[in-house]
């Protein structure tokens, strides 16, 4: 299945995410405040921050879900070619249709494109065979374990080919073993064809495997505390080396203040 | 030696499971028990008719053919009146369920006509629709559209929001997010609905075939009725039980069939 490789090629128009002075109010409740930002094209930028401090509405903002109340948020650059949708979810709770086999929530993503049938089914079974799916093109979501279901969703965003890929927190409703497991084939997918990512989560152990950027977001209104960068490559991670210890202790340094603060207010409130 | 005993058990119940032997019990039972009671004379004639009388007032509506006289009719006045109601209802109901300005249009309205008793209104009906089929189609119709429209708007609003998010981050059009996520996600209260609906249709069937109609179920009750002839009347009565008992049952089998991802 060559025509969907989508690693560096030469002369591939490319195309960044661009967040400048974003801010955002609720109401009375200031909940994002002057984010500036750059997704570059081929990285994983993890967002970390206590929870309630907007991560989710920030996502929401990049994929065009809502709008900001101030600042703009641009999109460089043109899509990929074969590119269905380029800003595509991951959501935490899956968003799987129930009523849908495997194979039918992938097809959802693809059938407002009218590809043909043949292309439609190519593209399924390949974004099966990349996520380990293939024997379970027709199950249906209740017969699958939380581990699969993301699985699932993550065929039907790799199957849109697109350009950046926005992940609300996917594996927090996982065990830790399913964690690990995904995490290892989310690093895998990525090694193979590398994506464009933008992964919110509350663990720093994921965003310190995954990221080749980490966001530190203050407790709400949420701004930018620090932008942690990690040079060393996904594949080759291990978690037991000094740096990425110290990386991941310094985070949770940042995160921690944060977090408190964070927890006396929401009892408060 | 201290006290020993096992844990006292307190789980188990509020689980319907399906017990279809104890339904067929029941009826049997009270059908024996009206039997008995007739003949030994514990119960008058006057009072209720003899279960075996009422069989054979039945068998003569078979035998004489006047039984698919009079289904014949009433079946394709219950299948037009509940099909143009339901459908009506199921779109209306969507349409409020989707669009702000429809719902405070409409709701209120719906809520007005809710609790007419829709039988008061056959006059009326009989002006607009005239005295034949149509008064009677339209009678069907309106009951059913009624509690139609309120089950569908509920099931619309009860659609998990963050599936249809889903869709529109996926690009679908609005036409596809109603078709493939909103649809199917309403379809367990849209089916629960039609039951009740379907019920009402079955009573206001009666009501209409009631006033000006040769043939039906309603118009042989209703003459049995003024005849005090209490075998027919009954007779009458159970046709309507079957019916009824053969909706829910159809729609069963579709829940079982457009549902069968919910377990
Ligand atoms: N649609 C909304 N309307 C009003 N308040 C909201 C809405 N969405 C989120 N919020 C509030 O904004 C804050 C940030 O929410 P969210 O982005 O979900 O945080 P996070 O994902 O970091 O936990 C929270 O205090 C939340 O209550
Ligand atoms: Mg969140």
């Amino acid at each position: 299945m060559a025509p969907r490789g989508r690693a560096h090629c030469p002369g591939r128009t490319r195309m960044e995410l661009r967040l400048s002075k974003v801010s955002h109010a609720y109401g009375g409740t200031e909940v994002l405040r002057d984010i500036t930002l750059t997704i570059p094209e081929g990285r994983i930028v993890c967002i970390v921050g206590p929870s309630g401090c907007g991560k989710s509405t920030l996502l929401r903002m990049m994929g065009g879900l809502e709008r900001p109340d101030a600042g703009e948020i641009l999109q460089v650059g043109a899509p990929p070619e074969g590119c269905l949708n380029p800003l595509t979810y991951v959501f935490q709770d899956f968003a799987l249709l129930p009523w849908r086999t495997v194979a039918g929530n992938i097809s959802l993503a693809l059938e407002d494109h009218r590809l043909g049938r043949t292309r439609q089914d190519e593209i399924i079974a390949d974004v099966l065979a990349r996520t380990g799916l293939s024997d379970f093109a027709g199950a249906l979501p209740r017969q699958l374990s939380g581990g699969m279901k993301q699985r699932v969703a993550i065929a039907r965003a790799l199957a849109v080919n697109p350009a950046v890929m926005l992940l609300d927190e996917p594996l927090s409703a996982l065990d830790a073993q399913t964690r690990e497991l995904l995490m290892d084939d989310l690093i895998g997918l990525w090694t193979r064809a590398p994506f464009t990512a933008v992964y919110v989560t509350h663990n720093l152990a994921e965003a310190v495997r995954l990221g080749h950027a980490i966001v530190v977001l203050s407790r709400r209104p949420g701004a930018i505390r620090e932008v942690v960068e990690i040079d060393e490559p996904l594949e080759t991670r291990d978690m037991s080396h000094p740096d990425l210890a110290a990386k991941q202790q310094h985070l949770w340094q940042l995160m921690r203040d944060e977090a408190r603060a964070a927890d006396a207010e929401l009892a408060h409130a | 030696m201290p006290e020993t005993r096992p844990v006292p058990f307190r789980g188990g119940g509020f689980r319907p499971q399906t017990r279809r032997w104890v339904g067929l019990v029941v009826f049997a039972a009270l059908i024996a028990l009206a039997e008995w009671g007739t003949r030994t004379g514990w119960i008058s004639n006057l009072t209720l008719p003899r279960p075996s009388d009422v069989l054979a007032t039945f068998g003569e509506l078979w035998e004489s053919g006047l039984l698919f006289k009079h289904l014949g009719p009433s079946l394709s006045r219950l299948a037009v009146g509940a099909a143009l109601g339901a459908s009506v209802g199921i779109s209306v109901g969507v349409l409020i369920g989707l669009f702000s300005y429809v719902r405070a249009g409409l709701v209120p309205l719906v809520a007005a006509l809710f609790p007419i008793p829709k039988i008061a209104l056959l006059p009326l009906f009989v002006i607009w629709f005239g005295i034949d089929e149509g008064s009677k189609y339209a009678l069907i119709a309106f009951g059913t559209f009624t509690p139609t429209v309120v089950a569908t708007y509920g099931a619309v609003d009860n659609v998990d929001r963050t599936l249809i998010r889903m869709g529109q981050s996926f690009g679908l059009g609005w036409w596809s997010i109603v078709r493939k996520i909103v649809l199917p996600g309403a379809m367990p209260g849209i089916l629960s609905g039609l039951r009740v609906s379907l019920a009402i249709a079955i009573i206001l069937l009666v009501a209409a075939e009631m006033l000006g109609a040769e043939y039906g179920i309603g118009a042989y009750i209703l003459e049995a009725g003024s005849l005090y002839d209490l075998e027919r009347l009954f007779a009458g009565v159970v046709i309507l039980s079957v019916l009824g008992v053969a909706v829910s049952a159809a729609i069963t089998q579709i829940e079982k069939r457009l549902l069968n991802w919910r377990n």
